[in-house]
């Protein structure tokens, strides 16, 4: 599919979810099953982004020490554990990242 | 001032401490999006077609990943399910609204114009122009990302490929999720989302993304059972 396609419908999906309740206000109401649900799709749809990207280097599982984007995200792990801050998350992700490729 | 400049203006000034938290977010994405093979033009338009900083990430991921577009698309909608909350949240408060100002209010309704709008209504109640209030803080909002993007294309351009600029994706995706990993119903929805993600990689289309999302979500669904733990919500800076 092309890219613009891929916008303008993604971009309408999304309008659309924003534009949904406020048009039916007072004819639907959203379940509480969904309403649980929505609360795990950031967690869920993320971590199966993040996984992949870690741990598999060169289409293979990679879980030793020279999967330097592992160790790097590790680091990164800790600093958004321990800060909460996105910024500082990604400078100490690609500071490690950097400073294994350049010195080990 | 007339009543609709205040409740604008209002809302434009509650919008500054996020648009100073965004501003960063869109250049990074628009770095990004060239990096991952975007044309400047479309890296520039997705910023307004889509509007939506976590889907505008994950989309860059994916099409440097060469992932089908039904796939993006679907996951863009999945990402997206949030917005069905903001939109039932301030139904009540615009419904008395035109259509036309319901579109409108609609495609400006972002994380970041949701929360300093609703917490106003909340505390303010409304008078009839405060739908003013949240269109001030949507376009300040919009306008700063546009702002950003563009920046982050320029620059972005000039990074070279060695400085390993494609693992701020990643990276900021960890950013995103450790913040909402509160309780055990959410971790255990990161976990095994993180692992089928893994085992299902070779599966054709980029589709072990919505296989793993749609575990993940049903662990986390079960999990809570009937505990009905803090609700997580997205981090702020981004639309």
């Amino acid at each position: 599919m092309n890219i613009w396609l891929v916008m303008l419908i993604g971009g309408l999906i999304t309008f659309g979810m924003r534009f949904s309740l406020i048009y039916l206000f007072g004819r639907f109401h959203v379940p509480e099953a969904l309403r649980k649900a929505l609360r795990y799709v950031p967690p869920a749809v993320l971590s199966a982004i993040i996984f992949p990207e870690l741990f598999i280097r060169d289409e293979m599982l990679n879980l030793s020490l020279d999967n330097y984007r592992l160790m790097a995200g590790l680091v990164a792990i800790l600093a958004a554990w321990f800060t909460k801050n996105i910024l500082i998350t990604i400078l100490a992700g690609m500071l490690a990242l950097f400073l294994l490729q350049f010195f080990l | 001032m007339t009543e609709q400049a205040k409740n604008f203006w209002a809302g434009v000034r509650a919008e500054i401490p996020l648009m100073i938290g965004g501003f960063p977010f869109g250049m990074i994405y628009g770095a990004l999006a060239i990096n991952a093979g975007l044309s400047t033009s479309a890296a520039q338009w997705m910023s307004s077609l889509v509007f939506a900083g976590s889907a505008q990430f994950i989309t860059t991921q994916l099409v440097r990943e060469s992932a089908p577009g039904f796939v993006i698309v679907l996951t863009i909608a999945v990402v997206n399910l949030r917005h069905m909350l903001y939109s039932a949240s301030l139904a009540p408060y615009l419904a008395s609204l035109s259509t036309r100002w319901k579109v409108l209010l609609s495609y400006l309704l972002t994380d970041e114009a949701y929360a300093p709008t609703v917490i106003h209504y909340e505390k303010e109640g409304i008078n009839p122009f405060s739908h003013f209030f949240l269109l001030g803080a949507g376009l300040a909002l919009w306008m700063d990302w546009q702002i950003s993007t563009a920046l982050g294309i320029f620059l972005g351009a000039a990074i070279p490929e060695s400085w390993s600029l494609d693992f701020a994706l990643p990276l900021t995706f960890i950013a995103m999720v450790v913040p909402v990993l509160k309780n055990r119903p959410a971790i255990a929805a990161a976990l095994s989302a993180g692992v089928v993600a893994l085992f299902a990689y070779a599966l054709p289309y980029k589709l072990g993304l919505i296989v793993a999302a749609l575990v993940g979500i049903i662990v986390g669904t079960i999990l809570e059972g009937r505990k009905s733990p803090k609700r997580t919500s997205p981090p702020r800076g981004m639309p």
